[in-house]
């Protein structure tokens, strides 16, 4: 699954090429992760608990018929409160050919963001490691934080990728 | 183009695979005094059709060997050539090299030339054998071949030009050409030929082909044969009499009606046969595609008992119409289910089908008569159960053979048959398939087992009821057998027997009676991707544990619990059985009740034996199992999950990693 490396790739091809972003609030946050990595938007369901895990993994769920892990970022990166109800939303992500699915607070919007646009991430101020962040980005109504989720949910630090997927994380 | 080719090659390896095994199978089975001759007709157009194949696609190697293969049985079929023991020896090796080389194209790998050539010659020596033998009965001047009735001409990559007609008026003419240089035989005319065979084998050049069918065919011919490889004859439907097997251009060569009908079927069948053999009601499908639906299926089951539960919250008329439709979904759905489930299902003998070969070879081997009985080949097992029970059967075959039945002489001082009797058995009883392996031998050794035993320092009693002696086998490194051979006795294989069938879910069993013989069990569930299993709670959370491991489930009383250091045990069927409470096991937050009202699964799996502390007992239910691993990772004491009625996830419980060696061994010593 190197989508988003040929999208990069092709972005860098072309020198400012656009693309899309789906927008989410972690908090007072706003952050973005590249669309073409969702696969749907769900509302939070219960979860069946996994023994031994990190507390940010809330458990699996039924996805018809795969058994699928939800991480929530909340927790991960202490943003907000973690509280469950019908508004809670989890965005299903494809990740080197896995589902994952991610609790946020909610979603706002799709947006598009060219190469120009695109600032370097501040080392500070933000929940998320620099090295999982593609950059800034200004829209309308303040700044996207862009996420590069496909290299977060394979790092060690969520942990759910054995070592082998690990490897590929530099080549993302 | 390449790929279109790749997917014809495919096909061919299949497809060849079955001749190989069809031909293995019949040879086998074969009577060497008297052979049915449908049987051989069957084995030759197996041969046939591999060669064919193999010719289209450049896979020289099949072809020359298919070729002389071809030739013995084409012999046998016409009466030509007795079968004897050595020769279906030889035929069956041939299998197997054929085999190899099919499966190093297959692989794209080296092709073992010298294999090929040695199987060659061992085909080559049964034909001169044969040859040589009539020829000099019959055929003192066997260069004036005049008044010939069979005439048998084999030229094997015969340069120059080798002319074809060759053994007119012979009664029984034999010439056998290898490599034959310059040019041989000139056989005069043919008007008294009853029976013309030629054999051309890269015959390079036409004209001889061309000869052959011209010359051959007169008319008192009754029948003549030419089997070009690869000819390019001009004519050969000039001659109405004259058969040419043409692989690449069959349709020029016309069989006459006066043809003997036997040699006149099989060898213009084989290409038909084959055909409506594929046609016959079966498609080849992917198994992947077989897994997506039955997929699918489990999505729909969970969907309609989803489904039913909402129409439970219906009331009125509607309710009631609702309910009998999803009453009738659900009998439709449960019917998909079987039916998808039945696809993926292949009868036993797949594996089964190997043995008799084994048996053979091995008992010639071991200098033993043995009659290998199979029993309920056309049991339908799950493929990919198939797939991993070919080792664990061979071995225990192995087993039968080398340890079960005694040498000769210990059978008729028994007063035994000195042919030994194997069983190879398969059945379905209930939800399970039951596979034995039962031998008329002398039985296990219960003190040479027990002795073994105490020297590998396994921990044993004298005493022991039989059933755990024979256990004892499963044990890594152990092997009674006083001389290692190449069959069995390196003590590497019980213990991996074992492992492979708990692999798939399944137990093995012994029952073994002193010098009345031994009889293993393997017990096997269904299917892989179903498991019975007791559901079981934990606070609002619920497990399954697999009920091939359970022994018994109780709600202990408080006298048998026993506390000791920090371990709890419970006191049951005369032994103490460490407990694990699945509670914090599972780290579930939710408080426990008391142990005394609980409730205790006892399972074993191996040699471990525990006793899992549970909340309650929910019931016993099948369940699909789906991988955790997919697109989680691997969870300790978790062999993966399932999808219950209301659509929630259930981890199913490796019993295995669940509780520790060391946990247990624990408890053992304290």
């Amino acid at each position: 699954m190197n989508t988003v490396s040929s999208q990069d790739a092709a972005i860098a091809a072309t020198g400012g090429a656009s693309k899309e972003y789906l927008t989410f609030m972690l908090g007072e946050e706003q952050y973005g992760l590249a669309i073409i990595q969702v696969k749907e938007i769900r509302g939070y369901e219960p979860v069946t608990k996994i023994a031994n895990a990190p507390d940010f993994i809330k458990g699996v769920i039924n996805l018809r018929g795969d058994i699928v892990p939800i991480i929530d970022l909340r927790v991960k990166f202490n943003v907000s409160e973690a509280t469950y109800n019908e508004f809670t939303i989890v965005i299903m992500l494809n990740v080197q050919d896995r589902i994952v699915g991610i609790v946020v607070d909610s979603v706002s919007d799709v947006i598009n963001v060219t190469e120009d646009e695109i600032h370097p991430p501040p080392e500070f101020g933000v929940a998320f490691d620099s090295r999982y962040l593609d950059g800034l980005a200004s829209v309308d109504d303040g700044l996207v934080i862009l996420v590069n989720i496909e290299r977060l949910i394979t790092s060690r630090e969520i942990g759910i990728f054995d070592s082998m997927n690990q490897q590929n994380e530099g080549s993302v | 183009m390449s790929v279109d080719m790749n997917q014809f090659h495919t096909v061919f390896f299949e497809e060849s695979q079955e001749h190989l095994q069809t031909m293995e199978e019949l040879l086998l089975n074969i009577s060497t005094d008297d052979p049915d001759a449908e049987e051989l007709n069957s084995i030759f157009r197996a041969a046939h059709s591999i060669k064919g194949g193999s010719g289209i696609f450049g896979f020289d190697a099949l072809t020359g060997l298919t070729h002389v293969m071809e030739t013995i049985l084409d012999k046998a079929r016409n009466h030509e050539l007795d079968l004897t023991t050595d020769i279906v020896d030889v035929l069956l090796a041939t299998t197997d090299t054929l085999g190899d080389i099919l499966q190093a194209y297959q692989d794209e790998s080296e092709i073992n030339w010298q294999q090929i050539e040695e199987g060659k010659a061992a085909l080559e020596s049964v034909l001169s054998a044969e040859g040589d033998e009539s020829t000099n009965a019959e055929l003192p001047p066997a260069a004036d071949t005049t008044e010939d009735d069979d005439s048998f001409g084999f030229f094997d990559d015969a340069p120059g030009q080798p002319e074809a007609e060759m053994a007119e008026e012979d009664d029984d003419g034999f010439g056998f050409f290898d490599d034959a240089p310059g040019q041989p035989q000139q056989a005069t005319d043919s008007d008294e030929e009853d029976d013309g065979f030629g054999f051309f084998d890269d015959a390079p050049g036409q004209p001889e082909a061309e000869a052959a069918a011209a010359e051959t065919g007169h008319d008192d011919n009754d029948g003549s044969f030419g089997f070009f490889t690869e000819p390019k004859p001009a004519q050969p439907i000039k001659d109405e009499d004259a058969y040419g097997f043409f692989e690449q251009e069959k349709s020029s060569a016309t069989p006459a009606a006066k043809a003997p009908a036997k040699a006149a079927k099989s060898p213009a069948k084989p290409p038909a046969k084959a055909a409506t053999k594929n046609d016959a009601g079966s498609i080849r499908v992917e198994t992947t595609k077989i897994d997506t639906v039955v997929n699918l299926v489990g999505e729909m089951v969970i969907t309609q008992s989803i489904l039913s539960m909402i129409g439970e919250d219906v009331e009125g008329n509607t309710g009631e119409k609702l309910n009998g439709a999803i009453g009738e979904l659900s009998r439709n759905i449960r019917e998909i289910q079987e039916a998808v489930m039945s696809m993926r299902m292949i009868p036993v003998s797949f594996v089964f089908n190997r043995f008799p070969r084994l048996v053979r070879d091995l008992a010639k081997t071991l200098d033993k008569k043995i009659d290998l009985i199979i029993e309920g080949g056309e049991t339908e097992v799950d493929k990919s159960m198939i797939e991993k029970l070919a080792d664990p059967l061979t071995h225990l075959v192995r087993n039968s053979l080398d340890h079960g039945i005694e040498p000769l002489e210990k059978r008729l001082a028994a007063g035994k048959p000195e042919t030994g009797t194997v069983v190879l058995k398969a059945e379905q009883r209930g939800g399970n398939i039951l596979i034995s392996i039962q031998d008329d031998g002398g039985g296990l050794n219960r003190d040479k087992i027990l002795e073994k035993a105490l020297s590998n320092g396994l921990d044993v009693d004298p005493k022991m009821p039989d059933e755990e002696v024979w256990q004892l086998i499963f044990a890594p490194g152990f092997s009674t057998a006083d001389a290692v051979t190449d069959v069995s006795g390196r003590g590497v294989g019980m213990d991996v027997v074992r492992k492979n069938i708990e692999a798939i879910q399944g137990g093995i069993d012994i029952v073994s009676v002193a010098g009345q013989g031994s009889t293993f069990t393997i017990k096997l569930p269904l299917t892989l991707a179903i498991i019975d299993g007791m559901c079981v709670s934990v606070g609002s959370e619920t497990y399954i544990i697999p009920l091939l491991n359970i022994i018994e489930s109780l709600q202990p009383k408080p006298e048998q619990i026993k506390t000791l250091a920090n371990d709890t045990m419970l006191w049951s069927r005369d032994q103490y059985w460490p407990l694990i409470s699945l509670r914090e096991q599972m780290q579930i937050d939710e408080p426990g009740k008391p142990i005394e009202n609980s409730i205790i699964v006892l399972v074993e799996i191996g040699k471990k034996r525990y006793g899992i502390i549970v909340d309650q007992l929910l019931g016993k239910q099948q369940v699909v199992i789906k991988s955790l691993e997919r697109h989680y990772k691997k969870v300790e004491g978790i062999s993966g999950a399932t999808i219950m009625g209301d659509g929630k996830v259930a981890m199913i419980i490796d019993v295995d990693n669940l509780m520790k060696n060391e946990q247990i061994n624990q408890v053992g010593l304290a």
